[in-house]
């Protein structure tokens, strides 16, 4: 199947006082035609930046450089301002963690789902209403015809986000980039707003990207999985390989320490250390500070994403079925 | 077992205006809580956001008076006592808020912000203070270089280290901690999580949990009580409560977590429809008939009270069904 977005070597960079941050790190990341693709990592691990990059939404501060960064064959880095944003918010759209600081609190919903359709569908006025009347409907909301005349602060965060999604879906996207879509909601919305997303994905056979740090939701949704860290990609693979045999030490050890991994009241499994900052990046693999397995090679050298028969992981000792880095002596 | 906590009937109430000339309407954010806790032992509060569980935290943190009911800390009273035990009583509880960015005042240095509570509290001398500033950080697995440094050269875990060592200066007896890792990555959770059972076990410390992870809770909590619209709706040991829940509601928040599957015959979630009522207006008969699967005429008409099924609290009509198993 033809790749619908195609990411090879992405790598931003910000300048700030402290020097440069390469916040993304020659990423490469494939989206095919209907597929959803989870992306997981903590915070500072790049996930949102590479995702915000390929909207063209980052601020001046930030330099941008790929290989090839194409979306249905067209070539993003290519294309004029104007022409990009003819894609981004049509073919691409983007739902975010905060529904209620992501609409204009000065404007109705309405005249939000509105405006995305005029920009790029046309069409008379009466359609567009019943369009936005139509999309309120599609994702779960009461009186959709009263609410267009609602502002955002007369809804609660669930429902904000119900908005946000039939904006995202209003012009028929081939991709939606759901970053952490559901962080912010209490979990019986969280399950509402995850169950919606699935269904207009199937109906749709639209691509998503699903952003999050709840390796759980990630389980239930997405097809492939990429892991980040420290703005690099560290292992990629199929859900159920991954949640059932990770090769990455830190993806097993980020598995190892949800709760629902250890024994009641037993102590949780951690990851000494931080995330590396700014200043603080080691000579040799990035997670090697904080690795169990980390040799002197890992401490020395940068390892390459290697190849194995299901997938990549960026580390010189994989793990094996057993959960032991391989061809080292136990 | 010592009891150190007790609340009998703790109702907290607000006042919202709805205009210049409407008449304010009533918000009974916490409706009727009663609980006892035992040193050493921790109560779990979940609900979803709006059920009054972070009213209820700040209520039992003594940062609010309750409307109605009584809190008891060591079988004392809290409500206007006398000058010198008010002192006392405060220091006996202390309080971890969710989000370790806000809750430290940037200005200040670590040693001054742990020393502060010292320094109106105690009459230790200055030098005994920062003496006890410096355990304390060694013992929540700080550097003691942390003591002259400030808030935002820490990373966000360790902030959340810096606010449980400022709760412990007092040697208090009882901490309520909202959602305190609920901003942090997984992997420093568990570093939180560890650190706060550790010194449970050394310090008998209780804790209240106030928290909307259900998968922290499992793991943390001796017993869980379920909120819904300032209420409790079921009260138990976490075990039970998790294996066999008695209403409806805690049923569905189980339900609707989401869980690690792999394979083909992954489970859906049970997903609840509908929103938490608005607290002006609950409505009438039990405030979750609207949303629940359960529900009859008689639920639309009278609330359920809390009684006795199985070993645990439930304020459900038909908490016998819900156990049977039928869905």
């Amino acid at each position: 199947m033809p790749a619908l977005l195609e990411i090879r070597g992405l790598t931003v960079e910000f300048t700030t006082s402290r020097g440069i941050l390469r916040a993304v790190d020659r990423v490469d990341m494939d989206v095919a035609e209907g597929e959803v693709l989870g992306v997981v990592g903590e915070s500072g691990s790049g996930k949102s930046v590479s995702m915000l990059a390929l909207m063209g939404l980052l601020g001046s501060n930030a330099k941008l450089t790929a290989d090839r960064l194409a979306f249905a064959g067209t070539d993003l880095l290519t294309l004029t301002p104007r022409q990009r944003r003819k894609l981004v918010g049509k073919d691409v759209a983007m739902i975010f963690q905060e529904p209620t600081t992501s609409l204009n609190p000065c404007f109705t919903v309405g005249f939000q789902i509105v405006e995305a359709l005029k920009e790029h569908m046309g069409g008379t006025r009466k359609w567009r209403r019943d369009r936005a009347v139509e999309l309120l409907n599609l994702v779960g909301i009461p009186d959709p015809g009263a609410r267009l005349n609602a502002f955002p602060h007369q809804l609660s965060g669930g429902m904000n986000q119900r908005v946000m999604i039939a904006m995202a879906i209003a012009c028929q996207p081939r991709l939606l980039i759901a970053d952490e879509p559901t962080t912010a909601l209490d979990v019986t919305i969280q399950a509402q707003i995850l169950e919606l997303l699935t269904r207009l994905q199937r109906q749709h056979n639209m691509a998503m990207v699903l952003i999050t740090h709840d390796m759980a939701v990630v389980s239930e949704t997405a097809q492939r999985v990429q892991v980040m860290y420290a703005g690099q990609l560290v292992e990629t693979r199929s859900a159920d390989d991954l949640f059932s045999r990770p090769r990455h030490p830190y993806t097993a050890a980020l598995l190892s320490s949800l709760p629902e991994h250890a024994e009641r009241r037993a102590r949780l499994a951690t990851i000494p250390g931080l995330v590396p900052g700014i200043g603080d990046r080691p000579v040799g693999c990035l997670f090697s500070p904080r690795c169990a397995h980390a040799n002197d090679r890992c401490r020395a050298e940068r390892p390459d994403l290697y190849r194995d028969p299901e997938g990549l992981a960026r580390c010189f000792y994989p793990l094996d079925d057993s959960g032991r880095p391989e061809g080292v002596a136990a | 077992m010592t009891v150190v906590m007790e609340a009998k009937g703790v109702r907290r109430y607000y006042e919202v205006k709805k205009g210049m000339l409407a008449k304010a309407a009533t918000v009974r954010a916490v409706d009727g809580v009663s609980f006892t806790l035992e040193a050493g032992r921790t109560l779990a509060i979940v609900g979803e956001s709006g059920c009054g569980k972070s009213s209820l935290a700040r209520v039992l943190a003594m940062l609010e008076p309750p409307s109605d009911g009584e809190l008891l800390i060591d079988g004392l009273p809290t409500l206007a006592p006398e000058a010198d035990r008010r002192v006392a009583l405060r220091r006996a509880v202390q309080m971890v808020f969710q989000n370790p960015y806000g809750s430290l005042n940037p200005r200040h240095t670590v040693g001054r912000i742990l020393e502060e509570p010292l320094e109106i509290n105690t009459d230790l001398s200055r030098d005994q203070r920062a003496e006890a500033a410096r355990a304390i950080l060694a013992r929540v697995g700080l550097r003691p270089e942390a003591y002259g440094r400030y808030p935002h050269m820490f990373s966000g875990g360790q902030r959340q280290r810096i606010a449980i060592a400022r709760a412990l200066m007092l040697k208090p007896r009882v901490v309520i901690a909202d959602e305190p890792v609920s901003a942090l990555d997984i992997s420093i959770q568990g570093q939180i999580l560890n650190l706060l059972m550790d010194l449970q076990e050394e310090l008998r410390l209780a804790y209240i949990f106030v928290s909307h992870d259900l998968g922290v809770v499992h793991h943390i909590a001796d017993e869980v009580m379920v909120m819904y619209l300032g209420r409790p709706v079921e009260h138990g040991e976490t075990g039970l409560l998790f294996d066999r829940p008695a209403h409806p509601y805690t049923r569905a928040l189980l339900g609707s977590r989401p869980r690690i599957q792999t394979g083909a015959n992954k489970i859906p979630r049970k997903t609840l429809s509908g929103e938490l009522p608005s607290p002006l207006r609950p409505p009438p008969g039990c405030a979750f008939h609207q949303r629940c699967t359960f529900a009859t005429e008689l639920c639309k008409r009278d609330r359920p009270e809390l009684r006795q099924v199985e070993g645990r609290a439930v304020a459900c009509h038909h908490a016998e069904t819900v156990l049977g198993g039928a869905d």
